[in-house]
């Protein structure tokens, strides 16, 4: 699936819920399916610090593909990862680069993604296009 | 009679909708909201008698200074202080402990010396501290607290050496909740003839304060967290110790005559006010004390300890979550944590059913590391919240906790 589809799919989940803790409990739930970063990654190189909580990201490029892992010590913003890593994991560097990411704003939780709110999202969405970015440039080379 | 009705309509910031709920403000211990009252006065100051204060020979120039001044007396009258002249306008906390630490410091710090402050200091109360002590080769110590958010009165005794120079403490911790015994720190300390520094940042607006019965040697707080604005605070210091300290900035109204040559300065307070003082915010801090007055100190202390008492116990009753702090005698604010969830997970999620509460360190990083955890969520009260809305907080954190069982 392209990453349009993925954020379209990800807007029908959400929209059957209409209290916000219906919506939480998902986000909740979403966040034990994340493919957790391996042990060896999950330290000082591979952190984000927020002021908040703090998230960890590796990136791997295989056969074309950007696979990334991550982990976070919030749980909603994990949840909030994982759907991020939905979208955007097992993807070519140029849809990744070129990607519009609306499903956020979409789903109500725009918020999280305010420079205030320092969760180390806003960081991370850098560091996975950055990453997109650098893998792109190998592969053009 | 407590009218928290007639209270609340005092508040028009607390007669809104956050996320199509009524809103719940428990960030009281981060700013207080503010009477109609005190912006108004504002506002009046702006449309009515804005002027610069101070050797101003015109009419709103003259308005201006009383209405400054008067501010001055109210604070003194509210806090007990012997003389107004010895009480300084400033920001508000941060500023105070910074002018003492630069001023006390330059007069009575020396290499050697040593500096006592708790381990469960806001950082306003210990980074100046710190920076003094590096500046001076001075040491910083700090008296231990237990797991329940108690102080060590033992080692704070057994700390005290004739090196000891400053003792500086927080009359109500921010982040745990604790009222400190400052009575007994202070007959300690000056049993050795060591003055005393307390941060009544989170006790002014809840207790009242008579530094003379207290016996301190400084007393700061801010004005935004007892419903004044922002940007307005005091320092109360005995004049013995205000005299024999040099000035802290340098600029206009600090000065008694300025030659190319030779400067002298001002008296108190003026020595410490360099610069155009924030007349307005200090005019409204005036009228929040009118306010407070008017209410009674004590009936907010009461109505708050109910607040306090209740919400403990229907905390206490909700499965999965644990409040840090619980020494026997709390005011103001109750810390918690939820098993299995962030406290930045617990104040998003109560955000978005119109509850303000905060998350994170509060300005107390070594108090989460003694508790070994990232932060912790905070209600804090003030005098306008009612028991149903700890009724409502309650119901919801019954749910939530449960989401991250």
């Amino acid at each position: 699936m392209n990453i349009q589809d993925i954020q379209d799919q990800i807007i029908e989940e959400f929209s059957i819920y209409e209290d916000w803790l219906d919506k939480y409990q998902y986000i909740i739930d979403l966040s034990k399916d994340l493919p957790l970063i391996d042990d060896q990654y999950k330290k000082e190189n591979y952190v984000i610090k927020g002021c908040q909580s703090q998230v960890w990201l590796h990136a791997n490029f295989e056969n074309g593909k950007i696979l990334y892992t991550a982990d976070s010590d919030a749980v909603i913003t994990k949840g909030i990862i994982s759907l991020l890593i939905r979208v955007l994991s097992n993807q070519t560097p140029e849809d990744i680069l070129n990607c519009d990411l609306f499903f956020i704003e979409k789903i109500g939780l725009k918020e999280n993604l305010s420079p205030t709110r320092s969760n180390g999202l806003v960081a991370m969405i850098k560091q996975m296009k950055l990453y997109a970015m650098a893998c792109n440039y190998k592969q053009n080379q | 009679m407590y009218n928290i009705n007639s209270i609340r309509n005092d508040f028009p910031i607390l007669h809104q909708k956050i996320h199509n709920h009524d809103l719940v403000y428990f960030d009281n211990a981060a700013t207080t909201q503010k009477p109609q009252q005190v912006i108004d006065a504002i506002v009046h100051s702006y449309t009515k008698t804005n002027s610069n204060i101070h050797r101003g020979i015109h009419t709103l120039s003259q308005l201006s200074t009383n209405m400054y001044e008067k501010a001055r007396k109210q604070v003194q009258q509210f806090i007990h202080a012997p003389k107004s002249e010895e009480i300084i306008f400033t920001k508000g906390v941060t500023e105070s402990i910074n002018l003492i630490a630069h001023s006390f410091g330059e007069a009575f710090i020396k290499a050697g010396d040593e500096i006592i402050i708790s381990a469960m200091e806001h950082h306003s109360n210990m980074v100046p501290w710190h920076m003094l002590c590096e500046r001076k080769q001075a040491t910083l110590r700090f008296i231990p607290f237990n797991s329940d958010g108690v102080l060590d009165i033992e080692a704070f005794k057994n700390s005290i050496s004739e090196k000891t120079k400053l003792v500086s403490i927080v009359h109500i911790s921010n982040s745990l909740g604790t009222v400190n015994p400052i009575s007994e720190i202070i007959e300690i300390a000056h049993s050795h003839g060591i003055p005393v520094c307390i941060d009544g940042a989170q006790s002014i607006q809840h207790t009242p304060i008579d530094v003379q019965a207290l016996d301190c040697d400084f007393f700061v707080f801010s004005g935004h967290k007892m419903y004044a604005p922002t940007g307005i605070g005091v320092l109360w210091g005995k004049e013995s110790w205000l005299e024999k300290m040099p000035p802290y900035q340098g600029g206009g109204d600090m000065i008694e005559t300025v030659t190319l040559e030779k400067i002298t300065y001002n008296t108190l307070p003026f020595k410490f006010e360099a610069g155009t003082s924030n007349y307005v915010g200090a005019h409204a801090l005036g009228v929040a004390i009118d306010y407070i007055q008017h209410i009674g100190i004590q009936h907010i202390e009461t109505h708050e300890h109910s607040l306090m008492e209740y919400a403990t116990s229907k905390l206490q009753n909700i499965e999965g979550l644990s409040i840090i702090g619980n020494a026997p005698k709390k005011a103001g604010a109750i810390s918690f944590k939820v098993q299995g969830a962030h406290p930045a997970d617990i104040g998003q999620i109560l955000d978005k059913k119109g509850i303000a509460i905060r998350t994170g360190t509060h300005c107390t990083e070594p108090v989460m590391q003694f508790f070994n955890i990232p932060g912790t969520a905070r209600m804090s009260f003030g005098m306008y919240n009612t028991i149903s809305e700890i009724d409502y907080c309650c119901d919801v954190l019954n749910k939530v906790t449960r989401m991250f069982l």
